[in-house]
């Protein structure tokens, strides 16, 4: 007998940063005001776009990769317990501990327990969207730790106060100046003759990160693999500052997705390809850094692995919108999206911006918690083209606008034009009767809303004095 | 040929005369062209904009009406992308199977004009003449949905007279999207605005697509901007001489 234990979790409220302050058009309208910030976005994303055109257009194999990659995250869906309880198998085997975590304040109260049972004050962290995602920092300061971010960009950010605005360039929104700025109001230590000379703001960061690292005996990091056949964790990044902190402390937390997993050593392969050229436009990414549990003598001599969930088994629980699950975090979708372009990412009120983003945060919520974000797309399409694993995203888009709520008057208008337009000769009627009732002035320049949205910058077209199907019939 | 005209609501309505140019550019070319008056919609709008039930019996009409059609054509990649892709998507999440499998048929059998001209009847020059210096914007539906490629390119360079000068950036969406125009209207008003700047840049006073919807929005922000520069329909192009 089976008992029925309810639909999964989405991610719980009050905790994280998946959920937006405001809905997504008014976000954007702040955003579209800042030209600064969109000559910023517009620069950035056109570079990536090119660097990685290119290096894609060197494999002869990319389309037989994509399907490869998204293959192989689509059999990893399919028996997604069996490959975690192998991976925590492995992992315990090999002198890992293996935690479990339903949600981010799951996630959080374990990760804050294991680094307070070190005695740490200070935490060094890898870059991770997972712990972003959950808010981890805000729960470790919180706990009276020090969390110090050590990618260059996430750095940025952190003594910014600010919020990552882009999956792999979390400060795309800042300029050297800003960053100077920063540095100078928050850095440790830092020279106060700092210029905003890139050279002279990466020293600056590279003296202040050493110091840390060599004095701090814990780091939490992400992963972006955990292979389920060996127990093995990967992180690929592009400083080597990643590195010392996987290879360095005495302790090693390493919160997961639980999408990460993949079956075998061997699909590292496929993914190791796409993900470098998709992301940063690398053939190879420079720094790979893998480790199995713990040996003795050689880098962290504890390690802690927390597999989170926080929503994903929900995703997981939908047939359309699962395929988000297979996403390896390049952010090809935010470089080639014509609205990211425009808005940038802090408006999509969530670590996860961009056509991913409008797609991967209102299922880990739930639509209702972030309802315009499925909508923040033209469907123009050109993310599907760019996803390394071949994630529909409009169509996903599509799928989560049917359970978005509708505004009333919306709703109404839909139904009554569905009605109509189900009925051939209602719907002839209807045609002539719109065309005598013409509500536009001339050129149509003042609308009610929403059609003041098109009206604010478009004319409206002239109705033509005859129809179609008018001139067809009188033919 | 026998070709029956899918119409499209919006050219219907708004824009005959792309439908009428369509109707003129077959017949020139020697197929009979029918139109069966019970066409509506394709339901792409209700689909689009998460009204997936209200689109069932959209779907329904133009599967009926079609149905004993061969070869079906439509002015717009972006109706076409919707029937061949959203309609058995739809009768299948209604779990109507059979209605799915039927939408399928008549889905495959519906072109949009360049392909329905280079694919189906095998011709590039379409024997038009229009002397005028003109840039092409690839509908994204058009482009990534149903993937016409070049073909309305192939058919544009054959025409006589006709300069085609290259768009910068062509690929880039104009920021229509449907309802993302009025739901997001400043973020679609940005691109629009990038995408206007591209069509002006190449000199060109006629901007041609394959969608009335995209050509309705790009023309109504360079209206609004008092730019010179049209916009008409490729069809209306090709029927020239």
């Amino acid at each position: 007998m089976t008992t029925f234990l309810g639909m999964p979790a989405t991610a719980p409220r009050g905790v994280g940063h998946l959920r937006g302050d405001e809905p997504f058009p008014r976000a954007a309208h702040t955003a579209l005001a800042d030209g600064q910030l969109r000559r910023n976005l517009r620069h950035a994303t056109t570079t990536i776009r090119a660097k990685s055109g290119r290096v894609i257009a060197e494999l002869p194999d990319w389309q037989e990769l994509r399907s490869a990659g998204s293959a192989i995250k689509a059999d990893v869906l399919s028996r997604l317990p069996e490959l975690l309880e192998r991976l925590e198998a492995r992992v315990t085997e090999r002198g890992g501990v293996v935690h479990w975590a339903a949600d981010a304040n799951e996630a959080n109260a374990i990760v804050t327990e294991l680094v307070r049972r070190t005695g740490a004050e200070r935490v060094i962290k890898v870059k991770s969207m997972a712990t972003q995602e959950i808010a981890l920092n805000e729960a470790l300061e919180a706990a009276g730790i020090q969390p110090v971010e050590t990618d260059l960009a996430e750095l940025i950010v952190q003594l910014g106060q600010d919020r990552p605005s882009h999956i792999l360039v979390p400060a795309i929104h800042r300029n050297r100046s800003e960053i100077r700025d920063i540095f100078l109001r928050a850095m440790p230590g830092v020279d106060p003759g700092l210029t905003d000379d890139p050279p002279a703001l990466a020293a600056a960061a590279r003296r202040y990160l050493r110091e840390t690292f060599l004095s701090t005996r814990v780091a939490i990091s992400g992963a972006n693999f955990g292979i389920a056949e060996t127990g093995t964790l990967a992180v690929v990044e592009s400083e080597g500052n990643g590195r010392m902190c996987l290879t360095l402390p005495e302790t090693l937390i390493t919160v997961m997705g639980i999408e990460k997993v993949v079956p075998a050593w061997t699909d590292l392969e496929v993914f190791l390809q796409l993900l470098p050229r998709a992301s940063t436009g690398e053939r190879m990414n420079p720094y790979t850094t893998m480790w199995t549990g713990v040996t003795p003598g050689d880098g962290p001599q504890n390690f802690h692995l927390v597999l989170l969930d926080n929503g994903r088994s929900a995703v997981l629980a939908d047939r359309v919108g699962r395929q988000a699950l297979h996403c390896i975090r390049c952010s090809a979708c935010l470089n080639v999206c014509p609205v990211y372009e425009r808005t940038g990412g802090h408006a999509y009120g969530s670590v996860y911006p961009g056509p991913i983003g409008a797609v991967l945060s209102p299922q880990l919520t739930g639509v209702e918690d972030n309802a315009s974000l499925p909508f923040a797309s033209s469907l123009c399409g050109a993310c599907f083209d760019a996803c390394p694993v071949k994630i529909d995203i409009p169509s996903i888009l599509v799928h989560l606008r049917n359970q978005a709520p509708h505004p009333p008057a919306e709703k109404a208008v839909m139904r009554a034009a569905a009605y109509a337009m189900s009925r051939p000769r209602l719907y002839a009627r209807a045609q002539r009767a719109a065309k005598l009732a013409r509500i536009a002035g001339r050129r149509g320049r003042a609308l009610p809303p929403p059609l003041s949205g098109w009206t604010a910058a478009r004319d409206l077209p002239e109705v033509p004095r005859q129809t179609f199907r008018d001139w067809w019939a009188a033919r | 040929m026998r070709i029956a005209l899918f119409v499209t609501c919006l050219a219907d309505t708004l824009f005959p005369e792309a439908a009428k140019a369509t109707v003129r550019l077959l017949e020139r070319l020697g197929h009979e062209v029918v139109f069966p008056v019970e066409q509506t919609c394709c339901g792409q709008m209700h689909v689009n904009t998460g009204y997936q039930p209200e689109a069932l019996p959209l779907v329904r009409n133009y599967v009926s009406t079609f149905a004993g059609y061969d070869v079906i054509v439509a002015p717009s990649g972006s109706c076409v992308g919707s029937i061949r892709h959203q309609h058995p998507a739809v009768a299948a999440a209604a779990g109507q199977a059979g209605l799915a499998a039927r939408a399928h048929d008549v889905g495959a059998r519906t072109y949009e004009l360049s392909e329905l001209l280079v694919d189906v009847l095998g011709v590039e020059d379409v024997g038009a003449c229009f002397p005028h210096r003109v840039t092409y914007h690839p509908t994204c539906h058009s482009l990534r949905m149903i993937r016409v490629g070049d073909k309305p390119l192939r058919l544009l360079r054959h025409v006589r007279g006709l300069e085609l000068i290259e768009l910068p950036d062509a690929e880039q969406c104009c920021g229509f999207g449907g309802t993302f125009a009025l739901k997001n209207a400043e973020t679609s008003a940005a691109m629009l605005a990038d995408k206007m700047t591209a069509v002006e840049s190449t000199g060109a006073p006629i901007c041609t697509a394959g969608d009335a919807s995209c050509l309705m929005h790009i023309g109504g922000g360079l209206r609004r901007a008092g730019s010179p520069v049209r916009t008409l329909h490729l069809a209306e192009i090709l029927a020239a001489t």
